[in-house]
């Protein structure tokens, strides 16, 4: 036995399970995801929601799995058969890959094994992070593709564009948290953001600023607080990427009845559909891996190692309600309004952000600060720039003309 | 070739029905089937689009997809037997078209409403207003993505809905207003179920409003969108909301006042962009002066007769039956032969929630309609959406019929 171990080495098996376990872990996360986006949309428009099967309706979506699964095979005729059955899987996998780099906790200690909770530490996570999510374009756009069909068609080539425009901006957005952490490994950006603020100088002899900025003591050293316009740039990229509300272009329900997946019935819509929420968790996952600390937490004594786990989970679940919330109150963007907002508005200030933050990176201890200030300036700006578009500046309200009433 | 020539084209090489799409693949243009059965099209509505990329290059609406042939079943009906036939036309307005039809015959027939029958008709006509702008808010929301928004006005309508139950009978194609008056008197407690309603709406209104009238996405997909000019509304015949959003100042209500609406106060809200928003503020401002006007019938809403009690017309009270032998045969002769009305013709319109809904009927001196013919205003407006959407996104296209708010009911009738 221990001839085998050592044979294919303990790190194999180690790194075998932790897939087999991630890969349970995401299927039962989408399971609960869609559970719960369900659970909230109904809230905010009034509505139940599932609650037929199983408590507060939580086995419904397994309940939809099920029929899906046993659904007919159905292709049409004038589809390609191989790029039609592949592309739902292109959907799927790389979204379910993404989560190699994403470290949900610390390292756990098994005796003299040390397992870290992260699929696998790469030196290159982010790159690894995004080129799955290029991947995931093939997918979307194959199935567009091979169906045969118009509407599928017309929605590829909008997730195409898309897809790419947006690519391009997410990965961008990433280049300042290289910066700021001096790595691309998630793991130690993670660790980057461990502890505190800390103590700030940079407004000594101020006697109010003084006062507020011996507070930063107690607040986390998240890159939320400095990198924020990478942040809303990376968020905004990351709906685009997942295809979720208000950028549901590629499959617009009211415009293009279903868009690439139009065609697609039965297990391999099924796929389609658990590819983008494993899409949506990993989006939210890795905004918190990268912003907001990760699995950074306070850690009580008890159950030690589960506490960074819980942070983990919370704040990825703040993320996916995000998510569910944007779908609940946004209308749906016009193709070419969502390609002058990735190619005019968010690449430019992605660029601009990378010079700000490199240039100021040199600074010595209250870069945090500066970041901030300059965060804010800077959002203040994008913020002007996007509602400064002239199509929106004439606000009309209509004339009346009175009746004449005796009233 | 556009795609208006081919299909004339094809129609005449294989007849009249035959209608086939015809695409050359040297145009390096899409042909696409948007319906008859698509999420947005508000029912049946096919539109064969010719597409070069996402831009539409032209729109050619097919309609007859829910002909029902009501106009030709009312010819079966007695005069009061079509209200039950009219009333399908347009679902979302079913009191705009019981009472276009109504005053038509009682045109014809000389006949005068009392006062709390024109009252009630208000009432209803101006809650129908209401609850059909409600169905626009929510299905145009959904169609722009703001899925929330269906799920808003849908809960909303079903106060009203509940309102016609209560007083009709039924929530839909209620068969309410009849010529000579109303069907029934409004039930005990109408004032408390109607109050709440009003009180409610202001504030349901302003949170829609706050939903959508500044969200930067809506204002970028409604704002030059779908712009109708005021000769094209004039042109084209568009008439309601689309037309005043044109800035065409024509409602009927006050320009050509019919029931009661000489009597009330109440705005015309005109805007004169044309284009989507336009029509989305127009219509929320509707709203508002339609809760306003509910409010003002209910404070007038005056006692008596809700309906002409003219024994030849109206089949007289089962009270009267008892002790009447007259009575007794006017009813006879109502239920076994219905009343005859004079011959000659009568044009009624009234402002629906879609434009000027009106009834032309003709009368050769018998029991039934020798002809009854609806001017609907979805089929009138609908033939403007060509030229709106031609040059525009695919996008565009949903919006802008989103904002005609075409009722297939109606347009095929």
């Amino acid at each position: 036995m221990s001839a085998i171990l050592d044979f294919i080495g303990v790190g194999f098996i180690v790194a075998l399970v932790k897939a087999l376990v991630v890969f349970a872990a995401l299927l039962l996360t989408t399971i609960l995801v869609v559970w719960f986006e369900r659970k909230v949309i109904a809230d905010m428009q009034s509505r139940v929601g599932p609650s037929r099967w199983g408590p507060f309706g939580l086995l419904q979506t397994l309940a939809d799995g099920i029929k899906l699964f046993f659904k007919e095979d159905f292709r049409p005729q004038g589809a390609d058969k191989w790029a039609y059955a592949l592309a739902p899987v292109l959907a799927m996998v790389p979204a379910i890959l993404g989560f190699a780099v994403v470290p949900v906790g610390g390292v756990l200690g098994f005796g003299d094994t040390k397992v870290g909770l992260v699929g696998s530490d790469l030196n290159v996570g982010i790159l690894y992070f995004l080129a799955m999510g290029s991947l995931n374009v093939y997918g979307i756009v194959l199935a567009g593709w091979a169906s045969g069909s118009k509407y599928p068609l017309l929605g590829g080539i909008r997730s195409t564009a898309q897809l790419i425009s947006y690519e391009t901006s997410l990965g961008l957005s990433l280049v300042p948290i290289a910066l700021v952490a001096g790595s691309l490994s998630t793991v130690q950006i993670v660790q980057a953001q461990a502890g505190t603020v800390g103590n700030v100088t940079f407004f000594d002899g101020i006697p109010i600023l003084e006062q507020v900025s011996s507070l930063f003591k107690f607040i986390p050293n998240w890159f939320i607080w400095s990198q924020w316009p990478a942040f809303a740039i990376f968020f905004i990229s990351g709906i685009a990427e997942t295809n979720r509300a208000p950028f549901d272009l590629p499959e617009a329900e009211s415009e293009l009845v279903a868009g690439y997946h139009t065609e697609y019935s039965g297990i391999r819509f099924a796929l389609f559909f658990l590819g983008e929420y494993v899409h949506v968790v990993l989006i939210s996952a890795m905004a918190v891996t990268l912003f907001f600390g990760g699995w950074d937490g306070p850690i009580f004594p008890f159950l030690s190692w589960l506490w960074p786990l819980i942070w983990f989970t919370l704040k990825t679940i703040a993320f996916v309600y995000l998510f569910v919330w944007l779908r609940a109150t946004m209308p749906r963007l016009r193709y070419d309004r969502l390609m002058w907002l990735g190619w005019k508005r968010l690449i430019p200030a992605a660029l601009l952000w990378i010079m700000v933050t490199a240039v100021v990176n040199t600074a010595g201890i209250d870069r945090g600060v500066r970041l901030a200030v300059f965060g804010a300036l800077f959002l203040l700006v994008l913020g002007f720039v996007i509602r400064g578009d002239p199509r929106q500046k004439t606000a009309v309200s209509p004339q009346r003309r009175v009746s004449s009433g005796t009233a | 070739m556009s795609i208006a020539e081919s299909v004339i084209r094809t129609i005449e090489d294989k007849g009249a029905g035959a209608f086939v799409e015809s695409y050359d693949p040297a145009e390096q243009n899409m042909i696409i089937n948007m319906g008859p059965v698509h999420p947005s099209t508000h029912g049946v509505l096919r539109l064969v689009l010719e597409l070069s990329g996402e831009t539409v290059l032209d729109c050619r609406p097919v309609i007859g997809y829910l002909h029902t042939g009501i106009e030709k079943e009312c010819e079966d009906q007695t005069w009061r037997g079509a209200v039950t036939a009219v009333t399908r036309m347009d679902y979302l307005a079913p009191f705009h078209n019981e009472q276009a039809y109504s005053l038509a015959v009682e045109k014809l027939l000389g006949l005068e409403v009392p006062p709390r029958g024109k009252y009630i008709r208000t009432l209803m006509s101006e809650l129908g207003r209401l609850s059909s702008h409600l169905v626009w808010f929510g299905t145009s929301g959904l169609d722009m993505g703001a899925m929330s928004a269906m799920f808003y006005g849908f809960r909303e309508r079903e106060l009203f809905l509940d309102f016609y139950e209560m007083v009709t009978g039924l929530r839909m194609n209620h068969g309410f207003n009849i010529p000579g008056g109303v069907w029934q008197d409004l039930p005990e407690g109408w004032e408390e179920v109607c109050d709440s309603i009003v009180s409610i709406m202001p504030g349901r209104i302003d949170d829609y409003e706050s939903l959508l009238t500044e969200n930067p996405i809506w204002l970028e997909r409604t704002k030059g969108v779908g712009i109708m000019s005021t000769e094209d509304a004039v042109r084209f015949g568009a008439t309601g909301p689309i037309g005043r959003a044109a800035g065409l100042d024509w409602d009927l209500r006050r320009d050509m006042p019919y029931e009661v609406y000489g009597e009330l106060s109440f705005d015309v809200p005109v805007a004169s962009e044309g284009d989507v928003y336009a029509r989305y503020q127009v219509r929320m401002a509707e709203m508002r002066e339609s809760v306003k006007l509910v409010r003002q019938v209910m404070e007038k809403m005056p006692e008596g007769d809700y309906k002409n009690m003219d024994p030849k017309i109206m089949p007289p009270p089962r009270s009267e039956m008892n002790r009447s032998m007259e009575a007794v045969i006017h009813h006879f002769k109502l239920v076994t032969q219905g009343y005859t009305v004079p011959a000659g013709d009568a044009y009624a319109a009234v402002e629906s929630p879609r434009g000027e809904l009106g009834a032309y009927i003709v009368s050769d001196g018998g029991t039934a309609p020798y002809r009854c013919h609806v001017r609907d205003p979805s089929f009138i407006n609908l033939q403007s959406l060509a030229s709106m959407a031609k040059g525009g996104l695919v996008a565009d296209l949903i919006a802008v019929i989103a904002s005609v708010d075409p009722v297939m009911g109606g347009v095929d009738r």
